[in-house]
């Protein structure tokens, strides 16, 4: 175990730094450069004082030369600074991962909460009434634009009914924290909820079908046993593994919900660094994502394997 | 290539075995396999009402210059008098921030949006059932390395990725500025860049029906009569995969649209004044204190469209799955 758990350990080290060096191409390839914006904001800079500028930054060496430098630089812990913020890097992407964890923890409980009855529910009576409405629920949390939902959602509670604040932080204290929350997390949980009954429905399904359920029903075991402690239990390991791969998904999800309510977590730091030429913010938070998932997916792999004992490590 | 001709007898040869062997086989006069399948569709209603309502949707798209002119209106027309208009005789669902007709912006912008989904999700299928035939035909290394590829591509936060993507300026890749900044740029760079991450699922679905194809009699009596790689892919196993890309493109058509409409209401997809349901949204946030009406109209045309598709290629899954026809 320990083995396999460091080989994919390094496996993910590898894909990071492949994506570090396609990222850092990309954030390259974006409009306008640090010096550009320089010369916008001074126009006492003359060209020939923005081309030295490039040339005493090193803006003007071959890309692979400047990965390296930048790579170099980021692995002796100096990731810079952040542009807009005018701080540390990690000093803005710390707190902004929170606030993330918190919109994307709390979602993702409830969204499993709903799920997990609703899809067992479905999967013991297919093609029932209650089969279809959780159904089709389910395929209309897949099918509604995140930011519309919020929309909607900000119009009914914020601008109708009054009841909650369209969007902020909030200023301290846990009631105003539960307000500002309920309505990012709502939206989250909506478009995430519906993917997930689908996958607790077709592997529940799967699982009823087996013999093992058979078996236990033979035995003579209540309705409840076979469903919770057999079929739910050999359900759950493929869907554990769809719902850990599923983490860049959420993390979209998020992005966009941030964004709409100004939540400032993570996805909304990203979008506002890449919008607001932060090369670097852009480029160490991408990062940063890329990294959480890829931990992610190695958490999925390895709890997969926890889970199934037929699964052997090589 | 005489024999690439798509017959249906050919179409479903693999699966004629399957689908004859139950219960349609008893019931009486000779059925194609394709009334077969027309009927098993016909039962999901849902699939049904969804396909009737793509057809109208893009009906009323293709209209959009025939009610302009019965309007007597210019879809394009900025008139700052006429802001915020409630729907009226002349305007049906009233005009917007820029006094333009609301209703005729939504039949230009469900023209693009419609377009987009469309031709990504055919793109996206291109690549994906030609990588899924090159995974599954030849296996080993290419195809662990191909499927590890689709693994990373969904594993990764795609959103923020897409969005730098996006803001990619195409003059330094060496495009000429004049094409870089022509209008219809930001059509063919959202095609591209969501097909580049939309193929996965056809490559699996493809991939797992080839791995299954090449093992079956007709594909090693071809392989044994001499016929090349690319003749077995494209002329024996591809016409016998159609069922899971037809299913694979449908479904994924609708995540498509909802993707292009993210990114065009982020601003990156679809740029303005070109409209398409996602940028409609774009300035809808300020102007939900004013009229709610702009934010909910484009956002529930997108809804019902990817809605539509996804519960018509549950339907064609249903009607094309081999293992679910002798129920």
């Amino acid at each position: 175990m320990t083995r396999y758990i460091l080989q994919r350990l390094v496996e993910s080290a590898v894909v990071l730094l492949i994506m570090s060096f396609v990222i850092y191409g990309l954030i390259g390839l974006m409009p306008g450069d640090p010096i550009d914006l320089m010369v916008s904001a001074d126009p006492d800079l003359t060209p020939a004082d923005a081309e030295r500028l490039r040339a005493l930054y090193g803006l003007d060496r071959p890309i692979l030369e400047r990965y390296l430098n930048w790579l170099g630089a980021a692995l002796s812990g100096d990731i810079g600074y952040s542009r807009i913020h005018a701080r540390p890097v990690m000093a803005v992407l710390l707190p902004a991962l929170a606030n993330t964890v918190w919109l994307m923890g709390l979602s993702f409980a409830l969204a499993l909460a709903i799920a997990l009855p609703a899809g067992i529910l479905a999967a013991l009576r297919p093609r029932s009434a209650v089969d279809n409405a959780i159904n089709l629920l389910a395929f209309a949390g897949i099918s509604i634009p995140p930011f519309w939902l919020a929309i909607l959602l900000i119009i009914l509670f914020a601008v109708i009914l009054g009841w909650l604040p369209a969007g902020g932080m909030g200023g301290g204290g846990l009631g105003s924290a539960i307000a500002h929350l309920a309505l990012p997390v709502a939206t989250l949980t909506l478009v995430t909820v519906g993917g997930i009954v689908r996958f607790v429905r077709a592997a529940m399904m799967e699982a009823l079908r087996q013999d093992y359920v058979r078996t236990a029903q033979a035995k003579g075991l209540s309705a409840r046993q076979v469903v919770l402690g057999h079929a739910l239990r050999n359900a759950m390991i493929p869907v554990v593994t769809v719902l850990a791969l599923n983490f860049g998904t959420l993390f979209s999800g998020a992005l966009i919900t941030e964004t709409m309510f100004g939540w400032l977590g993570m996805g909304k730091t990203i979008y506002d660094a890449i919008m607001g030429n932060d090369f670097n913010l852009a480029l160490v938070g991408l990062l940063f994502a890329t990294l959480t998932t890829l931990l992610a997916n190695l958490a999925a792999d390895v709890t997969y394997a926890w889970l199934d004992p037929r699964i052997s490590y090589k | 290539m005489s024999g690439g001709q798509m017959s249906d007898g050919q179409m479903s040869g693999g699966e004629k075995f399957d689908l004859t062997a139950g219960a349609a086989y008893a019931a009486g006069p000779p059925q194609t396999v394709r009334a077969i399948l027309w009927r098993r569709f016909l039962r999901h209603r849902l699939a049904v009402a969804s396909l009737i309502v793509l057809a109208l949707l893009v009906l009323a798209a293709l209209a959009a210059p025939l009610a302009e002119a019965a309007f007597g209106l210019d879809a394009t027309r900025v008139s700052l008098l006429e802001r915020f208009q409630p729907p009226s005789a002349r305007h049906w669902l009233g005009t917007d921030e820029l006094g333009r007709d609301l209703l005729l912006r939504l039949l230009y912008g469900g023209r693009v949006s419609l377009l987009v989904g469309l031709a990504a999700a055919f793109c996206a299928a291109l690549i994906g059932t030609a990588l899924g035939l090159l995974a599954g035909y030849y296996g080993g290394t290419l195809d662990a390395l191909l499927m590890r590829l689709a693994d990373g591509v969904i594993a990764l936060p795609l959103l923020p990725l897409l969005i730098v993507l996006a803001a990619v300026d195409l003059t330094k890749l060496g495009l000429p500025a004049a094409l870089a900044t022509s209008e219809d740029v930001s059509f063919y760079r959202i095609v591209i860049l969501i097909s580049i991450v939309g193929w996965t699922t056809v490559a699996r679905l493809v991939r797992g029906a080839t791995l299954t194809m090449r093992t079956r009699e007709f594909v090693r009596a071809a392989e044994a009569l001499g016929a090349r790689a690319p003749r077995i892919m494209l002329v024996h196993i591809l016409p016998n995969v159609v069922s899971p890309i037809i299913v694979a493109t449908t479904l994924s058509a609708g995540g498509i649209i909802l993707l292009e409409s993210v990114l065009s209401f982020l601003g990156l997809g679809i740029q303005p004044p070109i409209a398409s349901w996602g940028n409609m949204l774009t300035g809808a946030q300020e102007l939900i204190w004013s009229d709610p009406a702009l934010a909910v109209w484009p956002g529930l045309l997108i809804f019902v469209t990817v809605i539509a598709f996804n519960f018509l290629g549950d339907g064609l899954q249903d009607a094309l799955d081999p293992r679910a026809i002798q129920e």
